[in-house]
């Protein structure tokens, strides 16, 4: 096979393995970087909670752009997890509040219902072909304006369990973080060992990288796409309920555009959106590098939020644009090989009958 | 042959909506044996694999493996029962690892978990008895076609399948990788697998297989031992018309070389070249001549008509239509200059074919009138209507969707679209690609009358016997550069061309 693995084709390959990674060791030299930026013009930055922070004020979003991640790496998208946040949030608080159900059962259902509902979705974008777009988009109509069902008004939460998940802070080391990180840290973890030692989660990734193949390779494409939907169903849920911890109400305004912020932070640690390629690892970056970003701003004090906005949408320009050129580097590479191949061997003549 | 049959397939037929795909089609596969399923276009052989791998149901008929009867729902099914299929296009997944390609679906898990050392040790031992030296945990992507199409097969024997199916492995490989490739196959052979093997190349045929089946309009035509099968009678059963019919396609009217090369010139291009596509080069066209563009696939033929047709604009030399200087800024000067180009590719850049025949013929002609000179419904019924009769497209309905046609009628609309227009000069990129033998004669001979009513013809083909056979003039490519324009007198056959090809000069 030795003129097969050429001396170009080893220098690819090796180029290759590495260029998997630059995305996500980009995200991470960007993430280091602008923690260096801050800890250096403002005093205080450099702190271990400044770094924790981050991640309480933003596990909500990271649950959220966990479940995003698979979707995303199964090449779909899911646009209705923010509205399915605003109405976890909402039927919890109304549950706990109104109808005074025990807090862990109000939970259970929250959970449950978020999941049918992303189960749901992937039905109907499996069985009936639709893209995923219009498909989640409905979903999320719907789910927003279910919130309003419930009520118009924000429902303030009182029930003594979440107002002590609120409150309460896991110390060490003299820092300290919500339990709401802790059940964050562990969705990113379970995630991790699903992604990468499943056969659910190898599945995911051959979906992402060509379904019709995955498809005449005997792989359960349709059970895994549909529960690529659920799991995203699920972790909106689970980010509503940790959103509810975060405000301690119920309100169909909550999470407006967090689906957004989620793909952001998917496609920021990464990920391609058009599928098969990207970490969950990335993004965990991806959210701490939005997180940086509006730490960096309040810091800053006199700059407007809306420039959080700003620097978002022009990191994620330049990211689409990296992973371009990573990609359009790839395939010269590949270009190159072949068309050496084709001119350097000229082959004998074939007889062919051609139908 | 007195082993019994592996597989056998009894009295297989197959509907679809309009046409009766598989007829009462026997088929049976031996342990050891490459056995070549052949045909044309249309023939079934496609339908008859997926039949077999449970992608499409049966209507009427058996299939027995190892004498019991089976019936698959699917790929995973039949690949559990022991028959493996490689399709033609590489169905792998380009964004995982070769080792993990290999084994995704089945692998050896602990506790649920993928121990994936165990899998790069498995897939590097698998590739190792294939005698293939590939670094397991490289990207898929990373490797050309050709190693991709091997890690398919790879996966396909992890099974030990008892038959293995081979769906045109070869179409994307070149002669040194149908090498290896064959080296593999016998490999596999002489371990005992059944495997069934499809092409369109019957050299190759020749070279691996021990028996033929050859199906013809979804029914089977027979059984042959490969040994006593000639070429010329296989490729007679293949295509269904007598040797004699056959042999008269091939002698084609004999060019009188050269003859036109002083007629008035419609194109002429000098120092013409597009940095990275086509190195500078002189050609022109005589009215009534064929000019023959030979040369291997990516060799730079589709580049320089593009640029003859403004397709791609050239940075250097210039070019003349007519004897006039034409500055090409796009396709719509070339075709107000009376230039038309048939592109290789009918589906992406040609046809469309949601569109009618009627619509797609009349394309080009409303194109150049502008939109705001619409053709009457009249008018076009009746050019419509002429070419049909003309370029015998069937069936003849001008209101049948594009979609619904044969290939080889696809491109006679193709160059129904073009003639329409009355071009002074025809670019024809690979119009015989993928047709079947009969509407192929007919396209080469509507080639030859269109050149002796005086238009200029530009014909490319990767087949060197049909640029032959049809050109006066041929230009020869090599590495994207012109290397040689022959006068296609006496001296010239395939294997001067071939030469120039290989050796880029006259030899």
């Amino acid at each position: 096979m030795t003129a097969l693995t050429t001396l170009g084709d080893q220098v690819t390959r090796g180029a290759g393995r590495l260029r998997r990674y630059v995305p996500v060791l980009a995200t991470l030299a960007l993430f280091l970087l602008m923690f260096g930026i801050g800890s250096y013009r403002y005093e205080g930055f450099l702190h271990g909670q400044v770094f924790l922070n981050l991640l309480i004020d933003n596990g909500f979003l990271l649950v959220v752009a966990i479940g995003m991640t698979f979707v995303l790496l199964s090449g779909g998208i899911d646009l209705s997890v923010g509205a399915v946040v605003a109405l976890s949030t909402m039927i919890g608080a109304s549950l706990v509040e109104q109808q005074n159900w025990p807090p862990l059962l109000a939970i259970l259902v929250v959970l449950t219902l978020g999941t049918v509902f992303g189960l749901g979705m992937g039905c109907i974008i499996h069985y009936f072909e639709i893209q995923p777009f219009i498909v989640t988009l409905a979903g999320m109509f719907l789910a927003r304006g279910l919130c309003y069902t419930i009520s118009i008004d924000s429902i303030s939460i009182t029930d003594p369990v979440f107002t002590r998940m609120a409150q309460a802070r896991v110390r060490f080391a003299g820092l300290f973080v919500s339990p709401s990180v802790l059940i964050a840290l562990v969705v990113l973890a379970v995630a991790f060992v699903v992604l990468h030692y499943s056969r659910l989660g190898r599945t995911v990734y051959a979906i992402g990288g060509n379904e019709q193949s995955a498809l005449l390779m005997g792989l359960p494409v349709a059970k895994t796409k549909i529960t690529v939907y659920a799991i995203s169903g699920f972790c909106s849920a689970l980010g509503g309920v940790l959103l509810t911890f975060y405000m301690l109400s119920g309100y169909g305004q909550h999470a407006l555009g967090m689906e957004l912020d989620a793909i952001a932070a998917v496609v920021i640690g990464g990920a391609l959106l058009t599928g098969g390629s990207g970490y969950v690892l990335g993004t965990l970056l991806g959210v701490l590098v939005l997180g940086v970003i509006q730490t960096i701003i309040s810091f800053e004090g006199t700059l407007s939020s809306w420039w959080t906005r700003i620097v978002i949408g022009i990191l994620l320009f330049v990211f689409i644009v990296l992973q371009r050129v990573i990609g359009v580097r790839e395939r010269s590479a590949l270009s190159r090989l072949s068309t050496r191949s084709v001119t350097e061997k000229p082959a004998p003549p074939r007889q062919e009958v051609r139908t | 042959m007195a082993e019994p049959a592996i597989l056998t397939m009894t009295g297989i037929s197959k509907q679809f909506p309009g046409v009766k795909a598989l007829d009462n089609v026997d088929f049976r596969l031996l342990p050891g044996e490459v056995h070549a399923l052949l045909g044309e276009n249309g023939a079934g052989k496609s339908t008859l694999i997926k039949v077999l791998t449970g992608v499409y149901s049966i209507d009427e008929g058996t299939i027995a493996l190892e004498g019991a009867p089976v019936r698959f729902s699917g790929p995973s099914q039949a690949q559990q029962a022991g028959i493996s299929t490689v399709f033609q296009e590489v169905n792998l997944c380009p964004n995982l690892s070769v080792a993990e390609n290999i084994f995704i679906g089945r692998e050896p898990r602990r506790f649920g978990a993928v121990r994936w050392q165990e899998v790069r040790r498995r897939a590097a031992e698998l590739l190792h008895r294939l005698q293939l030296d590939l670094d397991v945990t490289a990207r898929l992507s990373d490797y050309s076609i050709a190693v991709q199409q091997l890690v398919a097969i790879a996966r396909a024997i992890d099974i030990s399948p008892k038959v293995l199916i081979l769906d045109e492995p070869t179409s994307s490989l070149d002669s040194s990788e149908v090498d290896e490739l064959f080296r593999v196959m016998k490999q596999l052979r002489d371990e005992g697998t059944a495997i069934l093997f499809v092409t369109h190349f019957l050299d190759q045929v020749y070279e691996i297989s021990d028996r033929i089946t050859v199906l013809r309009n979804g029914g089977l035509v027979g059984e042959f031992l490969t040994r006593d099968l000639p070429q010329l009678e296989l490729v007679a059963k293949m295509i269904g018309k007598e040797l004699e019919v056959l042999e008269e396609l091939e002698e084609q009217p004999g060019r009188e070389a050269a003859a036109r090369a002083h007629a008035e010139p419609v194109l002429e291009a000098s120092g013409l070249a597009r940095t990275g596509a086509v190195a500078p080069f002189d050609l022109s066209v005589h009215r009534g001549e064929v000019v023959g563009l030979a040369g291997l696939l990516g060799s730079g033929r589709t580049e320089l008509a593009r640029l003859l047709f403004g397709a791609d604009r050239a940075d250097h030399g210039q070019i003349r239509i007519g004897g006039r200087p034409v500055a090409l800024r796009g396709p719509g000067v070339a075709m107000a200059n009376g230039v038309a180009f048939c592109s290789e590719d009918r589906r992406a850049e040609g046809l469309i074919e949601d569109l009618t025949v009627r619509e797609n013929i009349v394309l080009a002609l409303q194109a150049s009138r502008g939109w705001t000179r619409p053709l009457s419904r009249r008018r076009q019924d009746e050019l419509v209507e002429a070419y049909l009769r003309s370029l015998r497209i069937t069936p003849a309905n001008p209101e049948l969707l594009v979609r619904d046609l044969s290939g080889g009628n696809q491109q006679k609309v193709l160059l129904a679209r073009w003639l329409i227009t009355n071009p002074r000069l025809l670019i024809v990129d690979e119009p015989t690609r993928g047709i079947d033998v009969g509407a192929k004669a007919e396209i080469q001979r509507l080639v030859v009358s269109l050149a002796d009513d005086g238009m200029a013809l530009l014909f490319i083909s990767a087949e060197l016997e049909e640029v032959l056979r049809l050109s006066h003039t041929i230009g020869v490519m090599r590495d994207r550069r012109m290397v040689a324009t022959l006068a296609n007198d006496d001296d010239v056959d395939t294997e001067r061309v071939m030469r120039a090809i290989a050796e880029g000069a006259v030899a």
